[in-house]
């Protein structure tokens, strides 16, 4: 694999652009590995390319049944921000917006991470009360926020609907270091950063079952037949409940619901910010990629779902929000729309964790905030693998903790996973 | 928008409804154990495939229903009140329109 740099780019553009080599290679599976990884999504992949960097352990597969980040890497909204508040949360999402923030140097790949600003529109002191004190807790526990009054507002962001709102804005709750990145480029980066590590990525290979001898994992069955595996990590948001009753375990507090997001056509720069919209029934956000297209989204469908499509309602219930709180949109044709499963647990937290059966590790209900994470995630999950304890920072991400009465419910919505947006 | 045949309104659209959850959750006896309120209250089979679940005709008539759904395709195979001796109760009042 050839490293990128500003040489390549002269030399390459020297010559007609013959140079570039593939991203990453296509092998076939082998018998055993030591570690074998089931999801070649954000998760999984940072998770294979942690291992080989941090732990060296380099005998690796990710096994993918369709295409590497074909899920919901490539179906999300891409925001960055670490704005969490409860224990937990906190440390490990501060950590992964750290890891976001090295990570174009790191994977030698332009992820396209842009410090853009988070911002929390703000309609009633009671909202302003509760954003100061989570806001206050960020920046007590090593991480920028500020709020900032209506002028400040106005200032930096014109064209939202300061005159006539349903609820008028009355300010904002602002992490700087918050953004956004481009989706695919985090894939294929990390893809081509573990490859380059000897790690195998194998697409279009679909888990069928879990062999299992003595409580302890031993591999595979797969549609490329079975593969050997000293220790198996799950990331496959939206299908873990499907691998884990493979595996003989049973339920699991996570319900698998569907979320779109929306692009529109592309327009001229208008919206330097990621912006926040969150009032009454209302839940919005939105940014302008770079092409120019305005990148959305809103609440789930509300009804638990396998279906990788929206349904009509929702597209109505997002525009009303586009256009209450940036009415210049109104004319904005929309391009498209599309829906990703998500892993809603039972508290609005992961679980990076074991699980009662022995070798067998697990990565999942990640609601709707798994792209931010996919740093951290791929790096606490490496680390369990490799070592086979938790580190601290996600000691709570476990499936007991329920039971335990540890919950980490950062919204405060209680057990109904399609409630914890 | 999925249409769900309300036994009491006849065809409505699900804008109309609000989910519920997994209708074959049955809570234990208030002094059952530990395990079986944990199961009850946080863990869930998260079926892909045909399911029981409920909703709420809560822009309508305002009762609960079970409905038996495919959660790959979201076709509808049944659907029947939630509550039905309550069902009967209203049946023996009024008598049931077709789709409307």
């Amino acid at each position: 694999m050839s490293k990128f740099s500003l040489w390549s780019v002269i030399q390459n553009g020297l010559n007609r652009q013959q140079g570039w080599q593939r991203q990453w290679r296509d092998p076939d599976p082998r018998e055993k590995y030591d570690v074998v990884i089931v999801g070649a999504g954000l998760h999984g992949l940072a998770t294979a390319y942690y291992l080989a960097k941090n732990h060296y352990v380099r005998n690796v597969a990710v096994l993918e049944k369709g295409w590497l980040g074909g899920g919901n890497a490539g179906r999300n909204t891409t925001i960055i921000r670490s704005n969490y508040m409860m224990p937990g949360n906190r440390q490990f999402y501060e950590h992964s917006l750290k890891l976001w923030e090295g990570l174009s140097h790191e994977l030698n790949y332009n992820v396209m991470f842009s410090q853009r600003h988070h911002v929390t529109l703000l309609h009633s002191p009671a909202a302003r009360d509760g954003a100061a004190r989570r806001y206050n807790t960020m920046k007590l526990t090593d991480s920028d926020a500020e709020m900032w009054d209506l002028p400040t507002l106005r200032k930096e962001i014109p064209h939202l609907n300061y005159d006539n709102a349903r609820f008028p804005i009355i300010g904002a709750a602002v992490q700087r270091r918050a953004g956004n990145a481009r989706h695919d480029a985090v894939a294929w980066g990390y893809a081509r950063g573990a490859d380059g590590l000897g790690v195998d990525i194998i697409q279009n290979c679909e888990v069928t079952g879990v062999v299992r001898e003595n409580g302890k994992v031993m591999g595979l069955k797969t549609t490329r037949g079975e593969i050997g595996a000293g220790k198996v990590g799950l990331a496959v948001a939206g299908n873990t409940s499907r691998l884990w009753q493979m595996a003989g375990l049973g339920n699991l507090p996570i319900e698998t619901h569907k979320l779109q997001a929306f692009v529109s056509e592309p327009i001229k720069p208008l919206l330097d910010h990621v912006v926040v919209f969150g009032v009454g029934g209302a839940h919005f956000y939105i940014s302008q990629s770079d092409k120019g297209g305005m990148v959305f989204g809103g609440d789930l469908d509300w009804y638990k779902s396998y279906a990788q499509r929206g349904n009509l309602p929702v597209v109505q219930d997002v525009c009303e929000c586009a256009t209450s709180i940036l009415p210049c949109l109104g004319r904005v044709r929309l391009l498209r729309h599309w829906s990703g499963l998500m892993d809603m647990s039972m508290d609005g937290s992961p679980f990076i964790c074991k699980t009662p059966v022995e070798n067998l590790y697990l990565n999942a209900g990640w609601n709707y905030g798994g792209f931010k994470a996919s740093p951290a995630s791929g790096w606490y999950f490496a680390d369990l693998i490799a070592n086979n304890r938790a580190h601290e920072t996600v000691g709570h991400f476990t499936l007991d903790r329920f039971r335990k009465g540890v919950i980490i419910d950062e919204r405060g919505a209680g057990p109904d996973p399609k409630l914890h947006g | 928008m999925l249409r769900i045949a309300c036994p009491f309104c006849g065809l409505r659209d699900h804008s109309e409804f609000a989910y519920g959850g997994d209708a074959t959750v049955v809570y234990p006896a208030l002094d059952a154990g530990e395990d079986a309120w944990h199961d009850a209250v946080f863990m869930r089979e998260n079926v892909r495939g045909v399911q029981l679940e409920t909703w709420h005709h809560v822009n309508g008539c305002r009762m609960w229903l079970i409905v038996e759904r495919d959660t790959l395709t979201h076709e509808i195979v049944s659907v029947r009140p939630a509550h039905p001796e309550w069902a009967n109760a209203i049946t023996t009042e009024t008598s049931l329109k077709g789709d409307t």
